[in-house]
């Protein structure tokens, strides 16, 4: 399955012209997506259902906040620290963006290391992902507890509208679990490559199928996908 | 060779494989054979058992409904709580643990992986958690009947404000439950959902190509499609109100007095559920009739012994009915107060659904026609789908536009209306294919003696049943009432209709229990089926075991070199010939070609 073979099938010489062309190339036999691995494709298509889950999300919130008749609390505001005495807007967000798309470039350094087995390098870079990763939950942490203590919950806020905090902590929440749950298996997978399983296509425990590196770069689609994510939290809860 | 056309259907050359055959599981005991297992057939099974023995609770509900409509005020241990217990979940159960899981689940998972020559669904382990998951979202579903304050009886849509207020029966703990149900149910469906796209896309054997797959197949993978991007809005709409009912979030609720005091609610909209609900519940409803579409087409190619008519247009009707679902859900909403522009939009958009279903009504008659008929079983059931299926989508044109679905609205047409559409009519279906497929998955045929009795009684039935409710509705008798009382508008005669209705209804319900009884029994007693009994073409007839052994194929993969319904083909020995049979003349081609 994985392994991808590198075919051009036989029919390809002998295309039909026009929209009919196209429809055989889709329909074309054996495989759609010609040279897509089936985890590629599972992922792909799990990555766009997931949209759809985190559309439904960010447009409710949209929904709520457009149609509230209460002042929503300004994130400037909300999100602004106090650093060496100087007033800051957005600060930890910033930080905390910056970090999660720098681990977006460890991850695609990792693939590439990946597919030239280089086991020690693809290891390592996947686990500073991990830890980028983890220390964004660790800031997202840290900002829930700052807004607790200010009296934010998800049913009322200090400030103005109560869907305020009810999305923050929805949206922002099923984001970082995304994210948690991408270092869980972030530092799996590294632990896999560590010990050379993808090297000798060692079985799965669970699923006892062969493993290859392939499934370094499936790993880094769900990784990039989470980044994705949080540029359009950023831009529609923060920057708004 | 490289230069000679290949447009999918007449091609006559098979390409060389393109991904080396997989190494499948292999199970080791008897637990990771028959209960943990990742064979898709089993998986099946399971999941045809598990929606099976849910759906006959929720049968057994709609009897108590009937029960007290037809008799109110007869039977003491029916309350006007649980009467809206019961029609919560009898509709939630009938929708989504039944029939989804029952056609993508069930037949999904047995056909899916055969039709299209592939020894199982690509990730197998996923496939066998999703049937874990859903297991346990139908017991925790269950468990509601058993908790203090009994299942929700919030209506099968949990329109909030009302689902989560004190007023509703089950706003303990039913409703709690049911939406955690929900959640999983999505999560198990989407594990399992992925697996039956990719094994369509990427599984195929050598010479199968999209345009060469039975319709069945094409039904299922778009309605799988479709659910992998509608489920998402449930799933959301599912935590916000989850959240509203446990944290205390006003998503959707507003500010409202709830006996006699204001609530702690505020500034949420009910009519965002309502959105999010619907951008769900409309593609659902093609989810659970697109498979049925499939079905239907195969099971009438095969038992007329003719090919489908208009092959390509089916496959392009099931993607645009599939497409088209997605933008019309607000016509579940008219009534909900909608800016009028947006109800003459919406109301466009369902009416042209109506253009590819009349495609595929139309496709089906005149592959009857001049078609060398065999009324069995399958084929009877099938012929019950078409003329059931053009009764309910005659009365969703009435309702699909707004002057005329206004004052239509929650009456006992609309009851009528959905349950023809798409309660009868796959159901039709799920029957009909049980009696086409049955002698693949046991080795043994139904008896047709009782089939022919369990459909006579089951299609005129539901006439009964459900016609009357149309006239019901007309007279304005409202859905989801307890008691009809003394209303001026209501006549005698309507009372005296429902009372007819339940026995009809009752009678439906248990002659059922001979199709129960005939899966049983021809389990051990039937007559033995081979492996081809209907003469048919699609590759999971020709499985060198019947039931199909695990990998399905024995040592070699089949190669497929023509389309499914080579039936009664001029000039050919039989009056069918199977998919995997080469071409005459194709001895040396296929030589070159592997």
């Amino acid at each position: 399955m994985a392994e991808t073979v590198l075919t051009n099938t036989a029919q390809g010489a002998g295309r039909l012209p026009g929209w009919r062309g196209i429809a055989a190339d889709w329909a074309s036999d054996q495989r759609a997506f010609k040279n897509v691995s089936w985890g590629k494709a599972m992922m792909w298509i799990f990555l766009l259902s997931d949209t759809f889950i985190f559309s439904c999300f960010l447009l409710s919130y949209m929904t709520a906040r457009m149609s509230t008749t209460v002042p929503w609390p300004n994130p400037s505001e909300v999100f602004a620290l106090n650093i060496g005495g100087k007033h800051i807007p957005l600060i930890l967000i910033a930080i905390m963006t910056f970090i999660l798309i720098s681990s977006s470039g460890t991850m695609a350094m990792a693939v590439n290391f990946g597919y030239r087995r280089d086991r020690v390098r693809t290891a390592i870079l996947m686990l500073v992902t991990a830890a980028f990763g983890a220390t964004f939950v660790g800031m997202q942490a840290f900002e829930w507890t700052k807004l607790i203590m200010e009296g934010v919950r998800p049913w009322g806020n200090p400030w103005g509208a109560a869907q305020f905090g009810s999305s923050f902590f929805m949206i922002t929440g099923f984001h970082g679990t995304h994210v948690t749950i991408g270092v869980i298996f972030l530092i799996a997978i590294a632990r896999k490559v560590w010990r050379g399983d993808f090297d000798v296509e060692r079985r799965g425990f669970f699923t006892s199928r062969k493993g290859y590196y392939e499934i370094v770069e499936i790993m880094g689609l769900y990784w990039h996908f989470v980044d994705l994510v949080w540029v359009f939290i950023f831009a529609f809860f923060y920057l708004w | 060779m490289v230069d000679v056309p290949y447009d999918g259907i007449a091609g006559t050359v098979v390409p060389p494989a393109e991904v080396p055959d997989v190494e499948l599981y292999h199970p080791k005991s008897w637990l990771t054979r028959y209960v943990f297992s990742q064979d898709a057939k089993i998986i099946a099974i399971q999941y045809s058992l598990t929606a099976s023995a849910i759906g006959l609770v929720a049968l057994v509900l709609s009897w108590l409904m009937r029960l007290q409509l037809g008799f109110p005020g007869t039977f003491s241990f029916i309350d006007a709580n649980q009467y809206l217990q019961f029609i919560t979940m009898h509709g939630m159960i009938m929708v989504i643990y039944l029939l989804t899981a029952l056609f993508l689940g069930g037949f999904g998972n047995y056909l899916i992986p055969l039709m299209v020559g592939a020894r199982d669904m690509v990730f197998p382990y996923v496939n066998m958690l999703s049937y874990w998951v859903y297991l346990l979202a139908v017991l925790v579903l269950a468990s509601t009947f058993f908790v203090p304050g009994g299942p929700t009886g919030a209506g099968w849509t949990l329109y909030p404000p009302q689902a989560i207020l004190s007023g509703t029966p089950g706003q303990d703990w039913g409703i709690v439950l049911m939406l955690a149900s929900l959640i999983l149910f999505i999560i198990g469906f989407t594990m399992g959902g992925l697996n039956y796209v990719v094994t369509v896309l990427q599984a195929r054997t050598r010479g199968m190509t999209l345009m060469r797959l039975p319709l069945t197949v094409w039904g299922i993978f778009t309605a799988t499609v479709m659910a992998l991007l509608a489920f998402p809005a449930l799933f959301v709409g599912s935590v916000m109100l989850l959240l509203d009912r446990l944290l205390g979030t006003s998503f959707f609720m507003p500010a409202l007095v709830e006996m006699g005091q204001l609530s702690k609610y505020g500034g949420g909209s009910p009519l965002l559920f309502q959105h999010l609900f619907w951008f769900f519940g409309h593609p659902e409803v093609y989810i659970v009739a697109l498979p049925a579409f499939g079905i239907v087409s195969d099971l009438i190619s095969t038992h007329a012994r003719k090919n489908i008519f208009g092959y390509r247009m089916m496959v392009w009707a099931i993607v645009a009915i599939g497409a088209l679902s997605f933008v019309v859900w607000a016509h579940h909403m008219y009534v909900s107060g909608m800016y009028p522009y947006f109800g003459y939009f919406f109301a466009t958009t369902t009416l042209i659904i109506a253009i590819p279903t009349a495609i595929k009504v139309y496709n089906w008659v005149l592959t009857l026609w001049r078609g060398d008929i065999h009324l069995t079983v399958p084929m009877l059931f099938a012929l019950g789908f078409i003329i059931t299926f053009v009764n309910g989508g005659l009365t969703g044109l009435f309702l699909g536009n707004v002057v005329v679905d206004v004052p239509l609205s929650d009456t006992m047409f609309v009851v009528a209306h959905f349950h023809m559409v798409m309660g009868v009519a796959p159901i039709m279906v799920v029957l009909g294919a049980i009696y086409h497929w049955y002698p693949k998955v046991t080795g043994r045929m139904l008896n047709a003696g009782l089939g022919k009795f369990h459909f006579w009684v089951t299609f005129l039935g539901a006439y009964l049943i459900f016609f009357p409710m149309h006239y019901l509705g007309l007279l304005g008798v409202p859905r989801r009432y307890f008691e009809l009382g003394d209303a001026a508008f209501i006549p005698p005669s309507a009372h005296s209709l429902n009372a007819f209705i339940t026995v009809v209804a009752l009678t439906v319900g248990f002659a059922q229990m001979t199709f129960l009884f005939n899966l049983v029994w021809s389990l051990f007693e039937g007559e033995p089926s081979g492996g081809n009994p209907w003469r048919a073409t699609s590759l999971e007839w020709q499985t060198p075991e019947t039931p199909p052994g695990h990998g399905n194929w024995g040592k070699e993969l089949p190669i497929v070199y023509r389309w499914a319904y080579d039936y009664s083909v001029p000039g050919a020995a039989q009056d069918f010939i199977p998919q995997n049979q080469p071409p005459a003349t194709t001895g040396a081609v296929q030589g070159a070609a592997s």
